[in-house]
């Protein structure tokens, strides 16, 4: 029997999913469905992908106790380290595994969206490796705004395509990548995270899985059981949170929470909270919930990190939020930026803005303290240096 | 028998349709393009909505729907426009949105008000097969909709045969692997592709679509199936010429 939170045979996470794409995109998606499984769970993919992740991205990442955050919140909270991971966060281990999948599909150029430019950069840093073509669809507004990305992508060998329509940001790259895949049926797309027409995100939640299969084996080395009480995970689309879950979805003891940005506050108006404002649609090919007028227009969200500013969900994690398996709280702007400084002062640990999210809602809880919380760091801050420095106190 | 279907039967080549994207230039300029398009001759119309993510459109439409929409233009003010022409106007039209715009407007809401404009297909190029075999067949069997499949070089043999099988009005043989917007010019590989599909005897009408912009387009693809559709190139006239122009458009496209 299929379990309750795998996708069934047409993509579907109860009734979030499935592959809403024109039939010109068609035959694309159905090469990646005829052998995704079939590859990663191949002797040979398995080999190379975790010799790669082990010797190349720096795997297993560390389940780092942290003391001091933990006495300041009365509560036992690791820290699963996937900032330490190369390139900075949690995007390798996608890129790692989805470009050996894409070399056993024959591809040779490479297409990927970016948002904040993390995946671009993971992308590109994979098709360097692998000695592969690579084109990232970025929006004229991030490429403004994350320059230093940008400049990685050039180093490492990509070609960054901006999306000048919409609203030239994440959607819209998006956007320009499916439409290049369209015309351009032989290359792979390499997306970023759970999102997309089946198969993509049930691959790429596989592919992020590593993450709470090290956590497993980590928390009986360290406390004598495989399961914590409590995972904390921040999500845009939700791949951090998919990878961080996804051992422990059917084990539902296991308190799950999924933190959204609320921006300048839910109900501002300049939000990313998915779950809170968004109702069921089709964004990117996927039934899920997004953020959408009354006529079924999709809304630009906000939040202070580009990472999680984007107007839909996962379906994994839309069936998580309907079906009440996983927690949805959310965290603003200043209370991600906090959480950050509180991280850095006390641990000397400088978290991405994203990542700041999932720790700004400890104090937000109720903690026990005999808890065991893993917050999933799923990436370092050195790209969002700037956003800190303007909120640097003297 | 539909709107289309009809249509197909009555003038069985060389069928002239035009696409274009309501509430534009103007907000209230959908109904003045269909009458103008109706009296230049064309034979049936798509009538565009709107869409912020419009996926399988290229450049031209999507700006036009960004204009369309900046204009104000939303489902109900066009399923408005369209009712107050539904008497005078001839020219059968055909609706052309994506799903999210159907599944937030509701799906019966949707369907009550494209029967009331006197509207009987639909296109919606994001609705997948399987999804139209689960659900949206009943549903739109229900209001007497029919919905117009895209087929490309890609789509399989077996595929085709089935969309043939749900055809009620058209099959919207998509010219090449690409999104809308027009190319200029056809190629040896898009008329083998034409050969290939025009050997398989499909019971359904065929018309092509996406890379028609000029006489020349127009008139090869009108060798190989029942007619052609063009939206990019009209649109961009459209930007250029106003809706004055359209018949000029039309003229060029059709020859003398």
């Amino acid at each position: 029997m299929r379990a309750k939170f795998q996708p069934d045979e047409n993509g579907y996470f109860g009734q979030f999913g499935g592959a809403y794409i024109p039939e010109l995109l068609y035959p694309n998606v159905k090469e990646i469905e005829d052998n995704y499984i079939q590859i990663i769970e191949s002797q040979e993919f398995q080999e190379e992908y975790k010799s790669l992740l082990k010797d190349y991205v720096g795997r297993p990442t560390p389940l780092y106790y942290a003391t001091r955050l933990s006495e300041k919140y009365g509560a036992h909270i690791y820290l699963k380290r996937e900032d330490l991971n190369h390139t900075g966060a949690h995007k390798v281990n996608n890129t790692v595994g989805q470009i050996l999948i894409a070399k056993k599909l024959g591809k040779t150029q490479i297409i990927a969206e970016t948002g904040a430019g993390q995946h671009g950069v993971a992308t590109a840093t994979v098709c360097a490796l692998m000695g592969m073509d690579c084109t990232v669809f970025m929006g004229e507004k991030d490429i403004v705004r994350q320059a230093p990305n940008v400049a990685r992508m050039k180093m490492l060998g990509a070609k960054v395509v901006p999306a000048t329509s919409g609203s030239k940001t994440l959607k819209d790259a998006t956007n320009e990548a499916i439409r290049y895949w369209i015309q351009n049926p032989h290359t792979f797309y390499l997306i970023g995270s759970v999102v997309g027409p089946h198969p993509h995100p049930d691959m790429v939640a596989r592919l992020q899985a590593i993450i709470s299969e090290e956590m497993k084996w980590q928390l009986k080395e360290k406390t004598g059981s495989e399961n914590p009480d409590t995972i904390i995970a921040c999500v845009g689309g939700g791949s951090n949170a998919a990878g961080a879950f996804y051992h422990y979805l059917e084990d539902e003891e296991v308190e799950l929470i999924a933190v959204e940005a609320a921006g300048l506050g839910v109900h501002s108006g300049e939000s990313a909270a998915t779950s809170q404002l968004g109702e069921v649609g089709i964004i990117h090919g996927s039934k899920t919930i997004l953020m959408q007028d009354e006529y079924g227009q999709i809304v630009e969200p906000y939040s202070i990190s580009a990472g999680l500013d984007y107007p839909g969900v996962g379906p994994l994690h839309a069936f998580l939020f309907d079906t009440k398996r996983a927690k949805f709280m959310s965290a603003t702007d200043q209370e991600a930026i906090d959480a950050a400084f509180e991280l850095t002062e006390i641990e000397g640990i400088i978290p991405a803005l994203e990542t700041a999210h999932a720790l700004a809602v400890l104090g937000k809880m109720e903690l026990k303290s005999d808890q065991v919380v893993v917050i999933n760091l799923s990436g370092r801050g050195d790209k969002d240096l700037e956003t800190y420095m303007k909120h640097l106190k003297d | 028998m539909n709107s289309i279907a009809k249509l197909l039967k009555e003038k069985p080549s060389k069928v002239l349709s035009i696409y274009f994207t309501s509430g534009y230039p103007e907000l209230n300029d959908t109904t003045r393009v269909i009458e103008n398009l109706g009296q230049s001759g064309v034979d049936f119309i798509e009538v565009g909505l709107p869409y912020s993510d419009p996926l399988a459109d290229g450049p031209t439409i999507q700006d036009s729907s960004t204009i369309a929409l900046k204009n104000g233009i939303n489902l109900d003010i066009v399923f408005d426009q369209l009712m107050a022409i539904k008497d005078q106007n001839t020219t059968p039209l055909v609706i052309m949105g994506y799903l999210n715009q159907v599944i937030k407007y509701g799906e019966h809401k949707f369907c009550e008000k494209v029967v009331a404009c006197g509207i009987d297909t639909v296109i919606l190029p994001d609705l997948p097969m399987v999804e139209y075999e689960n659900h949206y067949k009943e549903l739109f069997d229900h209001y007497g909709i029919n919905n117009v499949f895209l087929i490309t070089p890609q789509t399989s043999e077996e595929r085709i045969r089935k969309i043939d099988s749900y055809t009620k009005s058209f099959i919207y043989m998509v010219a090449s692997s690409s999104i809308t917007g027009a190319k200029g010019e056809i190629s040896d590989g898009q008329i083998q592709y034409f050969e290939r599909i025009q050997a398989m005897n499909l019971k359904s009408p065929l018309i092509i679509g996406f890379g028609i912009s000029n006489h020349d387009t127009f008139s090869k693809a009108c060798e190989y199936a029942n007619g052609a559709i063009i939206g990019s190139a009209f649109i961009r006239h459209l930007e250029r010429e106003g809706v004055d122009g359209i018949s000029e458009f039309t003229t060029q496209i059709v020859g003398s």
